[in-house]
């Protein structure tokens, strides 16, 4: 499978594909924004949507600041209603954990619900690995596991894929992989949902072992929580014997009544519903009905190397809607594929280099992938501050300085490339505070003028490729200014 | 060291910044928001219900508890079925007018074999008027879990006004985290195809919602 | 009211008529503008693109020209927001880098007085007729940080409905950002020029024959991408369509 992100190139070069991929570009501007209206109304509905959402920043920051405290209260709840509890530091840690388990029950083959975590520590490629197959049953994973593709969005994220595609991605490759599309297949979003139905169907009858991740968990009940549309998660949470779930220790919360915000604002911030065709909420395991063994890895992979940071931990309040997605001009143009990583978007852009450091060319370059325009602030549900942090972890770039890589405190040299961008700022910093030196400029520049090229060779055509540049005026307003007292000494 | 002691200690580091004695948890997060969104009649409530289970494209009927066993019956046999699986604690006059082949909710029964049966009648914990949302508890009258996920039809009796609250918070306040809660908002769907709402993918793709008065 | 004219360094150098117009509009409103000379650039671009400590002698040289006065009226959304959102928040990263409160102190005097202009007018002096004329059809695009930071709302419409001879349309998508966002839109030129192209068409599709912002940053992106695509439209700042008159209009 493709589906891996090592060696991405930059966002800039990726994106500049993207650009210029017409389909790609009608897909995701249609998409978007479908949902874009729908969510503003669905969220209209709700009067108190300012406290709701004031209420949900508010749980996941008190949460995370006592982290190590919940994380326990979970262990211990969850142990107590008959599960097992698992930590895993990093992928390597959680793939052998989930690896060791299936092992365990002699099975060969898992039926997964969709899950970030899962994706983001590379699972199914760490299990077949180990020779075990691991079946994706969200539709949109289907499409991406069936078409051996990479995610580009954290709802749907076949989302760069249009119906017609679909089709040919169903009709082409369900054989290999099991029940073979029916014949004579359309891309009627309907007919396409029921070749994926009978496809599955088997699939879940069959499944020994299910692997999920989770929306929450609850730390004084030791509940766990999974939102979805399709009902492929109740069936894998359900019909299998053992069900093994890896979660981010930032899905805490801690009590019970802390779900009725977050049920409130996760369906109408991520599929614009006032709620989501089914949630599953379990406790351990419960006799004679669902499975008999029940096993939470608890997920850290960069997870408190973000903690540690006071601006950017911020980012672990995200409950994974994708609304920031969905309204981000920059997604729309660059697609999903351009972050290179499974979490694409406003939030990708600040959760990947936190995640997994600032050290590669792509994660280096997601800070920079914004023009800071604040409509995915606007949207986010736990209102997380975005551009604040975009603007944090370009700082950790051309500065470098002191974080937190694999829970040791290091201090980063400033990254390579922005040496020309540094020495500007400087001599801007140095002139702009100077009025002298900023005022003998701007005459330079005025009394040049007619010699401006309206384009501009080098660097600069990053600017003048598609925008001509404004005109210079034959003096700056401070002369204008000095010259007629603010106008008063003109023949006006 | 073990990845339990790893973690919570990269945890405890992370938070180095965090003073010990911070606001408690009731203190930290501010409920300012509604326990239910507008003030609405007990009737009114559940015409709510009603107007948002449709809209999501559950089929609503309503009776009165006497009517009930024939409009079951009615409903099995207008959706074809055959046969029904029966949660243990269901009320048997519920299906008192209806010759369809019963088929007994047991543990040892297999997806398989529910896979073959057509439709599965339970009751409900509770029901949310404001999403159109039924929530199912595994009480005896609506069984376990696999039961109204594998039938492709599936029709949940809610009493009315008893198990109808207006909001999410006060459904929460009602339910049992310790027991298996499935809540459920319209039929199977997706939004998977371009972003846009599609119904019946893997849970039933017919759901039937009785809101049953009682007199 | 001694009223400081705040004018950024984009407006001095390259758009010296905006500054015009606002000195000649708030003349007619009575009020009494000075521009300090020694003001620079208030290192929103330095902020941005990741060089705050860079930003911090701008800010307190900002603060050093501008603290005495009464109010600091800016005609540009994004500058505004710097002042108001950003300089709190430099403060805040400084003394939690144990770098005490100094800075936070000399940049505080500033924060609450800094407006930008349609802020100004509407919320300080309380006026939306302001007299003008523009005999053109035009449609207004909200810049993000006019939008988003300052959260001007319906101030510059109300503005502009209230010019006489002007007809106000619709800009489809109008609270979408034009692309330009500072350094972006030479760090990530090819979406930059995207963006800027979707909302030139979208402004084409209004049948206006001007584009109203209150910000030339993002209008020079725009009108750059006009000019470019040869679309019939200019870039005005709200500036001079308000000081625009009968006896004196703006082309």
């Amino acid at each position: 499978m493709s589906g891996t992100f090592v060696g991405m190139p930059a966002f800039p070069r990726a994106a500049r594909t993207a650009v210029r991929d017409t389909t790609l570009r009608g897909n995701l501007r249609h998409a978007t924004r479908t949902i874009r209206g729908k969510r503003a109304q669905a969220v209209a509905e709700l009067a108190d949507w300012a406290e709701l959402r004031e209420a949900g920043r508010r749980i996941k920051d008190h949460t995370l600041r006592h982290l190590d405290r919940y994380l326990e209260q979970v262990e211990e709840a969850v142990t107590a209603a008959g599960g097992t509890v698992h930590w895993a530091a990093d992928a390597d840690e959680a793939n052998a954990i989930v690896a060791q388990l299936v092992k365990e029950t002699g099975e060969s083959e898992v039926v997964k619900v969709k899950s970030m975590a899962t994706q983001e520590i590379g699972l199914n490629e760490a299990l077949e690995a180990e020779g075990i197959r691991a079946y994706e049953t969200d539709l949109a994973e289907l499409i991406v596991q069936l078409g051996r593709d990479r995610p580009s969005h954290i709802l749907v994220p076949a989302i760069h894929r249009n119906r017609g595609e679909i089709r040919d991605i169903f009709a082409r490759e369900m054989g290999a992989w099991g029940r073979p599309a029916p014949e004579g297949l359309t891309d009627r979003p309907a007919e396409l949902a029921e070749a994926a139905r009978l496809h599955l169907r088997e699939k879940f009858l069959r499944a020994k072992v299910g692997i999920s991740g989770a929306n929450f968990v609850v730390a004084e009940t030791g509940t766990l929580v999974v939102v979805e549309s399709e009902g492929n998660g109740r069936m894998c949470l359900t019909l299998p014997e053992t069900l093994i779930s890896v979660v981010g220790i930032e899905k805490v919360v801690p009590t019970w009544r802390d779900l009725e915000v977050f049920l409130q604002t996760l369906p109408r911030s991520s599929t614009a519903e006032r709620m989501n065709p089914y949630t599953s909420m379990w406790t351990g395991t419960t006799d004679g009905d669902g499975p008999r063994a029940f096993h939470l890895v608890l997920l850290d992979n960069g997870r408190t190397d973000t903690l540690a940071d006071e601006v950017g931990r911020q980012a672990l309040r995200c409950i994974r809607c994708s609304a920031c997605l969905n309204v981000c001009p920059v997604y729309e143009r660059a697609g999903g594929h351009a972050y290179g990583s499974v979490y694409p978007g406003p939030i990708g852009a600040i959760l990947s280099p936190q995640l997994r450091g600032t050290g590669s060319e792509i994660d280096a370059s997601l800070p920079y992938a914004s023009s800071l325009c604040g409509a995915c602030y606007e949207v986010c549900p736990v209102a997380i501050d975005i551009p604040e942090v975009l603007v944090h972890l370009r700082e950790r770039v051309v500065r470098g300085g002191p974080a937190t890589r694999d829970g040791n405190k290091v201090v980063l040299r400033p990254a390579k490339g922005h040496a020309a961008e540094r020495a500007a700022m400087r001599a801007a910093r140095w002139a702009f505070t100077r009025p002298g030196a900023l005022r003998a400029g701007q005459r330079l520049a005025s009394r040049t003028r007619r010699f401006h090229p309206r384009t501009l060779p080098g660097p600069g055509r990053a600017w003048s490729a598609s925008r001509d540049l404004p005109a210079v005026p034959a003096e700056p307003f401070r002369d204008w200014w000095q010259r007629t007292r603010g106008g008063k000494d003109t023949d006006r | 060291m073990s990845g339990r002691e790893r973690v919570l200690g990269r945890v405890r580091r992370a938070l180095a910044d965090v003073p010990r004695e911070e606001v408690p948890y009731e203190q930290a997060v501010p409920r300012g928001y509604l326990r239910e969104h507008g003030g609405r009649s007990v009737a009114e409530t559940v015409e709510l219900l009603a107007e948002n289970l449709a809209d999501y494209r559950a089929l609503v009927h309503r009776c009165t508890d006497t009517g009930l066993p024939s409009l079951i019956a009615g409903l099995l046999r207008r959706h074809g079925s055959a046969s029904v699986v029966v949660p243990p604690g269901l009320d048997p006059g519920w299906l008192a007018e209806t010759e369809v082949t019963r088929v007994a909710d047991t543990a040892d029964g297999t997806p398989r074999a529910l896979d073959g049966v057509d439709s599965v009648v339970t009751g409900c914990a509770v029901a949310v008027a404001e999403t159109g949302t039924i929530v199912l508890d595994g009480s005896p009258d609506q069984g376990r879990r696999r039961i109204t996920l594998v039938p492709d039809h599936h029709i949940c009796v809610v009493r009315v006004p008893g198990q109808v609250v207006a909001s999410v918070p006060q459904a929460l306040g009602r339910l049992d985290p310790a027991r298996p809660l499935t809540w459920i908002s319209g039929p199977s769907a997706t939004s998977d195809i371009e972003l846009d709402r599609v119904e019946g993918v893997h849970g039933p793709r017919t759901l039937e919602v009785v809101l049953v008065t009682v007199r | 009211m001694r009223v400081a004219l705040f004018l950024t360094c984009v407006n001095d150098t390259l758009y010296p008529d905006t500054g015009r117009a606002v000195v000649k509009l708030l003349t007619r409103l009575g009020v009494e503008v000075d521009f300090p000379p020694a003001q620079t650039c208030c290192g929103q671009a330095h902020y941005n693109t990741g060089y705050r400590h860079e930003a911090e002698p701008l800010a307190r040289h900002f603060s050093d020209v501008f603290g005495e006065y009464e109010a600091i009226v800016t005609p540009s959304g994004s500058c505004g927001a710097m002042v108001r959102e950003l300089y709190p928040r430099m403060g805040e990263r400084a003394r939690a880098e144990g770098r005490g409160s100094a800075l936070a102190a000399v940049l505080a005097p500033v924060v609450p007085k800094t407006y930008e202009l349609t802020e100004f007018l509407v919320d300080v002096l309380g006026v939306t007729d302001v007299g003008a004329y523009y005999p053109h059809t035009v449609t207004y695009h909200p810049t993000c940080h006019g939008l988003r930071s300052l959260g001007l709302g319906e101030r510059p419409l109300r503005l502009l409905r209230a010019v006489k001879g002007l007809e106000l349309v619709e800009l489809p998508g109008a609270d979408e950002c034009c692309g330009f966002g500072g350094t972006f839109a030479v760090k990530n030129a090819d979406v930059s020029a995207a963006m800027g192209a979707d909302k030139v068409r979208n402004a084409e599709s209004t049948g206006a024959r001007v584009l109203c912002a209150a910000d030339n940053s993002c209008l020079m992106h725009i009108g750059g991408t006009m000019s470019r695509l040869r679309v019939d439209m200019r870039p005005v700042h709200i500036a001079e369509i308000l000081a625009s008159t009968e006896e004196e209009a703006a082309g």
